[in-house]
Formats: structure tokens, C-alpha cells, sequence
């Protein structure tokens, strides 16, 4: 097991607008991208984020070694509720996953 | 062929001056720049104002209008003023003829504004012409009537009106971030699926490249795609950098949807000119059978005053959570009995885990803590009066009742932080038009004669 920030160079996550949140794991080989794609669980993701499984877009872009995953936003973007208006401090959550 | 120099990806963003020179030589059709995106929040479509500041966005767009002056083609912003809203287009409007003047130049200038009455989307919503997104909040006439600005994201086709009015310069109000550049491509013939994907690409300047910060890129628009050359002089963009910004902030990264119809990228193929330069064709746009506009509409969400402690004796650390819970039960229900209801009290840990909340179950806690209190009411004063309620217990609160009153460090006096009227997006909806122009007016006025 590995926590996934360790092992990819990059996960970032941004604001799709003020309703949706998109993950992006860049994985930078064909060989990571693999056991990312593989060993990443879509449960997990939604597990983690809390997320509306029935929602939740998944994407696997081998051309890029690219996973990316995008939400409805937990709260929506700037609500009394919304503590990350950018929404970039979910990756540091995924990044934390163990793989 | 058509050339859009797109300068940054935004204007008030800053970006390398060498860049847009050498820009400039590349005999550009048009100059597109975007000015805004809701990505900063509510605030400021909310109250119809800018984020960036008034002089950075002076000092970068005379450096337009100049760069403008030298290429002889139209210059373009969309979304002018972060939000789009007939204020924000006025403000940057204002800006403008203060530069003619100052400048000596006489300027046609077309306006295009995006604002939307109440009574009109009430209307149509009423005629089932409002359609929600995913996912989308529920929507009335009443609620519509509570927000102080609304903006329909006008399409290329209202680009191309204010471009066909012969102006030296384009100020528009709220238009998707693709439309301003994908417009003159679309009119002259490009292919359609190249025109919008380029635009895609484009939107952010330079962040499709290795320099992001070199600000100011070239797209070429031909009869089967785009070819996109950055301006900086180190700046590179090759088929990942390209292709991989098709991800940028999209919640799909092959389809986007537009007035009019949807880009589809996924049979686009991205080849390498050389070290800098990328060729994308194979990209397909899919005309809609309705012509719709994005609405975006923010509301007011109350008044908010908020208060910072700052805690440092280890025992109120390692006990934080208890004495905050403590301490929002106590003051709620003296609130409550003192000065009424209409609030929310949040006290949020920074230094625990403050940005994420309940899902950062990993979440540790270090030396000291802040404690961040978030009052929201329906009024002014009655945001103030719970924060003034709250104060003594951020200040004195102990943790059991057997100690000596403690006391913790507050950084300000007053110790309340005044935020004002605060704002929340509240349409995630689709606007159908039977004529593209009958939500978005455009005028063009003469400055600096």
C-alpha cells in the first residue's frame, strides 16, 4: 500500500463551475496511470468525499495517464457552509488515499 | 484563416509584456481577453463588482487599447468586470473613456449586456423555458426576485453582432469564457469543432502551455481545426499541455455545452508541430435543436460579522472541540433569550480543520488553534449583537466550571471583523430563447471625441 500523493506527480482539484468540483490525478506513466486506474476504487472516492455515487463522473484517460473524477460540490461554492472557496484543498484528501 | 491573440487569461491577471508584443507582429485578426469568472465566488456578481483592482485593470487595459492601436484590429473582453453584470460593463466602460481621454483617441465602442431582469426569467420560468442543470437548486419567482444580479452567458452569435458594428473595441457583459474567442473564427468559416475547442483551449492564455505565466498566446483557425503557438519566449505547448486543459476546470473533459449546441473533443487528435507548436483537428461541435443561455444569478444570504481568538494553553487545545460545542449551545441559547432568532453561529477551528470540515477524519491539531466565529442574520445589527454576545465567551469562556476565569488572545479590537451583506449562487439553470438577442442588448457609443 502507498498513499496515492506519493506515488503520482500531481493531484489537484478546482471549482467546475460554482456547482462542481473536479479531481484530476495525474499519473505521468503508462504504468502508474494503470495501477492508479486499477487499484483506485470508485467507492473509495465516494467514501471519502461523501459524495452521490449515482452523480459522480469518472474518467480514465490513458492518453494523458490522467484519472479524473468530478462531483456536485459538497456545499455549493461560497455558502455559509462552503469553507474552500476554490476548492482546491480536496486534493490534499485523495492525495492522502492509500493505494 | 483567423488569429486571435489571446493576451492572458484574464485581464487584471498581469502577463509578459515581451509576449504580447511579439504578438503583435503576428498580424492578429482580433485581440480576446476574458475578465471575469465566477470562480472567486458570489461577492461579486452579488454586489456587480470587480476583483481585480481598478488600477491594475486600468494599467493592463491601456496596454490593450495600445496594443490595439498597433495591430489595427478589434479588442475584446468578455465577462468584463469579473461578473458580467451591466455595472461591472459600465465600471469598465468608465475605465475606457478615462484612457481615451487621457490618450487623445477617438473610439467606437460596442456594449454588449448580458443582465436579466427578474420579471424576465420569472416570465419564463413561468412559461417553462427555465431548465434546471445538475445539480440545481430549487427555484421560485420569489427567489428569483431576491437576487440582485442576474447574467445569461451569451454565445458567440451576440459576439458577432457587437464585432459586425464595425467597433475598435468589444466590452461585454457575462458571455461564456469560449464564445469571445470562437466568434470571428465562426463567422469568417472556420470549422465549427476547431473554432470552439481552440476557444477552450485559449480561455486561460498560456496556462495550455509550459509557462503559464507568459500570459499571451496565438490560435490559428483554418477550415479543419486550430493551430495554438505560445508567445512567451520560453513557453512551449506540446499535445499533453494542450490536451490536458481540456480537464481544466470542466467537469467533463470531453464535452462542453454552449449556446447553441455542444464541442465534442473526443475523436480530436493533437500532433506536435514541433518543440512549441500544436495542431489539433477531429474536433466535432453538435448543433442543439433549442438555443439556450446559461443563467448565473447570485442572492442575498444574509449579514455576516465574524471574530477571530487565538488559543495557545495546551489544555483548551487538546480539549478545543468540547469547549467550542460549549460554547455555541451557551451563547445560541443566551442569544436566543436576549435578542431573538434569525442567526446562525459557527465556530470553525483553524489549525484543526477548518478547510475541510467533518471529511478530514485524519485531521491533527498543533500548538495553537483559532478560533474563527461565524455569525450570519438576517440583519446588520442583529449579526453585530450576536457577535457582541459571542465575545465575552471567545475572550473568558472556561473550560469547566471549578477554574479560574481564563483568558485568550484576541488580535483586534474590536475583535469583530464586520463582512457585511453576504451573497450565495443560487441558478444553475438554462435560459431557451427563441431569437438569441431577445435576452442581450447592444448598443455602441463614441468616446474620447
Amino acid at each position: 500500500m502507498s498513499r496515492l500523493g506519493d506515488i503520482v506527480p500531481k493531484v489537484r482539484s478546482k471549482n467546475a463551475g460554482p456547482f462542481w468540483l473536479t479531481i484530476d490525478i495525474f499519473c505521468g506513466t503508462p504504468e502508474m496511470f494503470r495501477r492508479v486506474s486499477e487499484g483506485l476504487k470508485t467507492e473509495a472516492v465516494v467514501k471519502l468525499l461523501q459524495a452521490d455515487a449515482t452523480l459522480l463522473k469518472r474518467f480514465d484517460i490513458d492518453s494523458l495517464n490522467v484519472v479524473k473524477f468530478s462531483i456536485p460540490r459538497p456545499q455549493i461554492q461560497g455558502t455559509r457552509l462552503d469553507r474552500d472557496m476554490h476548492g482546491a484543498s480536496f486534493a490534499a484528501l485523495v492525495a492522502e488515499m492509500e493505494i | 484563416m483567423v488569429k486571435v491573440l489571446i493576451p492572458s487569461g484574464a485581464l487584471g491577471l498581469g502577463y509578459d509584456r515581451d509576449a504580447l508584443a511579439r504578438g503583435i507582429t503576428e498580424k492578429p485578426d482580433i485581440i480576446a481577453i476574458d475578465g471575469g469568472s465566477t470562480d472567486s465566488g458570489p461577492h461579486y456578481l452579488g454586489t456587480g463588482t470587480s476583483k481585480y483592482s481598478a488600477n491594475s485593470t486600468k494599467a493592463e487595459w491601456r496596454e490593450l487599447m495600445a496594443a490595439r492601436r498597433e495591430a489595427g484590429v478589434p479588442l475584446l473582453i468578455g465577462t468584463a468586470g469579473t461578473c458580467g453584470a451591466d455595472s461591472a460593463v459600465d465600471w469598465l466602460l468608465d475605465i475606457t473613456r478615462e484612457i481615451a481621454a487621457e490618450t487623445g483617441e477617438t473610439l467606437k465602442v460596442a456594449v454588449l449586456k448580458s443582465g436579466q431582469p427578474a420579471s424576465r426569467i420569472a416570465h419564463a420560468l413561468g412559461a417553462g423555458k427555465v431548465t434546471p442543470l445538475v445539480p440545481a437548486p430549487e427555484i421560485s419567482p420569489e427567489l428569483i426576485d431576491e437576487c440582485t444580479n442576474i447574467v445569461a452567458l451569451a454565445g458567440a452569435e451576440h459576439i458577432q453582432g457587437a464585432l459586425e458594428t464595425g467597433a475598435d473595441i468589444v466590452i461585454a457583459g457575462r458571455t461564456t469564457d469560449t464564445a469571445i474567442i470562437s466568434a470571428l473564427p465562426l463567422s469568417r468559416g472556420c470549422h465549427p469543432g476547431g473554432a470552439w475547442h481552440g476557444a477552450k483551449i485559449g480561455e486561460c492564455g498560456a496556462l495550455a502551455t509550459t509557462s503559464p505565466n507568459s500570459g499571451t498566446i496565438l490560435i490559428e483557425f483554418d477550415a479543419e481545426g486550430f493551430t495554438m503557438t505560445p508567445m512567451g519566449a520560453e513557453a512551449r505547448a506540446t499535445p499533453h499541455t494542450v490536451s490536458a486543459h481540456m480537464l481544466y476546470e470542466n467537469s467533463d473533459p470531453y464535452v462542453l455545452y454552449e449556446p447553441g449546441g455542444h464541442l465534442d473533443v473526443t475523436e480530436a487528435t493533437y500532433t506536435a508541430l514541433d518543440d512549441r507548436r500544436v495542431r489539433v483537428t477531429g474536433s466535432k461541435w453538435v448543433p442543439s435543436e433549442r438555443y439556450t443561455v446559461k443563467l448565473e444569478g447570485a442572492r442575498k444570504a444574509g449579514y455576516q460579522v465574524v471574530s477571530l481568538a487565538l488559543v495557545r494553553d495546551h489544555r483548551y487545545v487538546e480539549n478545543i472541540r468540547a469547549w467550542c460545542d460549549d460554547i455555541e449551545t451557551k451563547c445560541s441559547a443566551k442569544v436566543r433569550e436576549r435578542a431573538g432568532d434569525g442567526f446562525s453561529l459557527e465556530l470553525r477551528l483553524i489549525g484543526a480543520d477548518a478547510t475541510l470540515g467533518p471529511l478530514d477524519a485524519k485531521a491533527q491539531i498543533g500548538s495553537e488553534v483559532g478560533v474563527l466565529g461565524i455569525v450570519t442574520a438576517d440583519t446588520e445589527a442583529m449579526a453585530r449583537e450576536v457577535a457582541k454576545i459571542l465575545n465575552p465567551y471567545l475572550l473568558h469562556h472556561p473550560l469547566t466550571e471549578q477554574e479560574e476565569m481564563p483568558t485568550f488572545a484576541f488580535p483586534f479590537s474590536p475583535p469583530e471583523m464586520n463582512r457585511g451583506m453576504v451573497y450565495e449562487f443560487c441558478l444553475n439553470h438554462v435560459l431557451e430563447l427563441a431569437d438569441p438577442w431577445e435576452a442581450f442588448s447592444l448598443e455602441t457609443v463614441e468616446i474620447g471625441a
